[in-house]
């Protein structure tokens, strides 16, 4: 009951974000490298993640987790990219489903793909966080 | 004159009065005494027949097993206030179960009503309750534990279960795994060696129904080669029993050099099989392709989507599109629906989630036709709609997700919903 009423909280706080952002005219500069970052991680989405995780990011019940505004997704960007570069193995529990698929880890992406997918993810979907850069990625994994 | 009158005009009545007490204590009459939902709960279904919600809301509803007096359990995949299984009763006859009670704490899938006793399985144990004469569970709170210490390593977690007629429960222990790669559905990861998961899961194991706190070594594993099974039930016409697997995912995922995404979302199939002791079905080794009617070297272990495996392994007795997920079947032996349904199987889809991108497909019942124990001719949709849209079925969002059968005492076919809980109750209702 607690994770669902921070993931709500989460969400409003996000949504509102979102909301206040849209209000403002569009910058050029930062936002078109995220733009273009998300977009080159729609490709990866495609092709590496969807499979499970399905076209809308709601996952499959009792098997792949849903990526919607959750706090793996939207929470700690270090947990979440280690989570590609080794793969998941353990029950996850999300609002009191629990999902048990293994996932398979995707270290062949690079640093730069990883970065790009999820950036992509974290805003899409209705989810919206901050990019994840390839410096971030970098950090875990030096040099690919 | 005249008390010979008011007798005679008494004697429909008392013979009315008489047949429905037969009907109610044997419940051997046909005839429905409730009238299908106004849209027959939603679902699209062939000429003469309806249908009704009997239930709603329960939770994870898997398996179920309805009683002589038409009395309802089911098994829950995620309990329900402490409940993992639920038993249903209609008082006033109108089709509604309007009374519920729960026990039995654990989440699981198998249902099973046989001998004096209601079989239950957690993901790890199999459990029995001593029924009264009515069919009730005697003791809710101490069930005796059959089986325990089954393999649970997640994936292909729930343990199905069927009784035979000469003492024996069998269970379904899935694979933990897709494909048996060396690394779990990593691309281009190949198969594991002799398969090492065999030895403990990927197969049906039999043990005595009647034993208490059996383990591994008290059993026998009765058929391998399984990759995970949710369906299955006992045939009774020639005494065997039957079994739907649920086929290995991710072709082009992990082999996207020899299978096309369009391929992967139809084949493997989902295929029936027929078994006998000691059959193997050659999960991992192999997959059935229903077009090429062959059994395919998976690529995991130097398959290229033409060459065939080894011989052993038996063949399917039937075969169906790829990733629908066929969680029950049930031989139908009811007196209710016209002749042709007479001993063929229905089989529930729970629906795809392997297609994406492509269209999933399944949320439906299928019929298939049988003739002296054996699939004959095609099968076809029998049930169809619980998804809700069409939209819903393109997209795996569906509402209901078809996931237990049983026959009713009157001959009704009761099917359980995972998804929302729903449980169905079809009818036919035509003379």
């Amino acid at each position: 009951m607690k994770l669902v009423r921070v993931v709500f909280i989460t969400g409003l706080v996000c949504l509102s974000t979102f909301l206040s952002a849209q209000k403002t005219p569009k910058k050029a500069t930062k936002a078109s490298g995220s733009a273009t970052s998300a977009a080159n991680g729609k490709i990866v989405y495609m092709q590496s993640c969807l499979p499970c995780h399905q076209q809308d990011g709601g996952g499959v019940q009792n098997m792949n987790p849903p990526l919607i505004k959750t706090t793996y997704v939207l929470g700690d960007k270090d947990r979440l990219i280690k989570i590609l570069l080794n793969g998941f193995n353990e029950d996850v529990e999300i609002n009191g489903d629990t999902y048990s698929n293994a996932m398979p880890s995707f270290a062949h992406l690079t640093n730069q793909q990883i970065a790009d997918v999820l950036t992509f993810v974290r805003n899409n979907f209705g989810n919206k966080a901050p990019s994840v850069t390839v410096a971030d990625v970098n950090k875990l994994r030096p040099g690919k | 004159m005249k008390t010979k009158f008011i007798f005679s005009s008494f004697l429909p009545l008392i013979a009315v009065a008489g047949l429905a007490w037969y009907g109610a204590k044997y419940n051997s009459s046909t005839s429905i005494a409730f009238t299908p939902d106004a849209d027959n709960a939603g679902l699209k279904l062939p000429d003469g027949f309806g249908a009704l919600k009997a239930a709603d809301n329960l939770g994870r509803a898997r398996h179920i097993a309805v009683t002589q007096s038409g009395d309802v359990y089911v098994k829950l995949n995620r309990a329900v206030n402490g409940n993992g299984i639920l038993f249903l009763h209609d008082g006033n006859g109108d089709g509604k179960m309007d009374d519920t009670q729960g026990f039995g704490n654990y989440p699981g899938t198998g249902m099973y009503i046989k001998n004096g006793y209601l079989y239950a399985s957690s993901n790890n144990d199999v459990y029995r309750y001593k029924l009264d004469a009515n069919q009730k569970v005697v003791n809710p709170a101490e069930p005796e534990h059959i089986v325990t210490g089954l393999i649970n390593r997640r994936q292909h977690e729930s343990k199905s279960v069927v009784l035979d007629n000469d003492g024996n429960i069998y269970v379904n222990i899935g694979a933990y795994s897709n494909s048996c790669q060396e690394q779990e559905r990593t691309k281009g990861s190949m198969g594991r060696k002799g398969c090492p998961i065999l030895d403990s899961a990927g197969g049906i194991w039999q043990f005595k129904a009647d034993k208490l706190n059996q383990t591994y070594g008290s059993g026998t594993r009765y058929a391998t080669g399984l990759r995970n099974v949710v369906g299955l039930d006992w045939n009774q016409q020639n005494n065997q029993l039957f079994v739907m697997q649920h086929g290995r995912d991710q072709l082009h995922d992990l082999f996207p050099d020899l299978y096309t995404v369009q391929q992967s979302a139809i084949y493997p199939a989902e295929c029936m099989y027929a078994l006998k002791k000691g059959d193997n079905a050659g999960w991992p080794y192999i997959y059935y392709d229903q077009d090429q009617h062959k059994k395919i070297l998976a690529p995991e272990y130097g398959g290229d989507g033409k060459k065939e495996g080894p011989s052993g392994i038996i063949d399917p007795a039937a075969a169906y599109p790829g990733h629908m997920a066929p969680n029950a079947i049930l031989f139908y032996t009811g007196n209710m629906f016209p002749e042709r349904y007479k001993n063929g199987a229905f089989i529930a889809f729970h629906g795809s989630w392997n297609r994406a991108p492509e269209p999933q497909a399944g949320f439906f019942v299928v019929f298939q036709p049988f003739k002296d124990g054996k699939p004959f001719g095609k099968w076809e949709v029998f049930a169809d709609g619980f998804a809700g849209s069409e939209a819903n079925v393109v997209s795996g969002r569906a509402e209901h997700r078809p996931s237990g059968l049983a026959q009713g005492p009157d001959g009704s076919l009761y099917v359980s919903d995972d998804n929302k809980g729903t449980i169905y109750r079809i009818v036919y209702n035509r003379k």
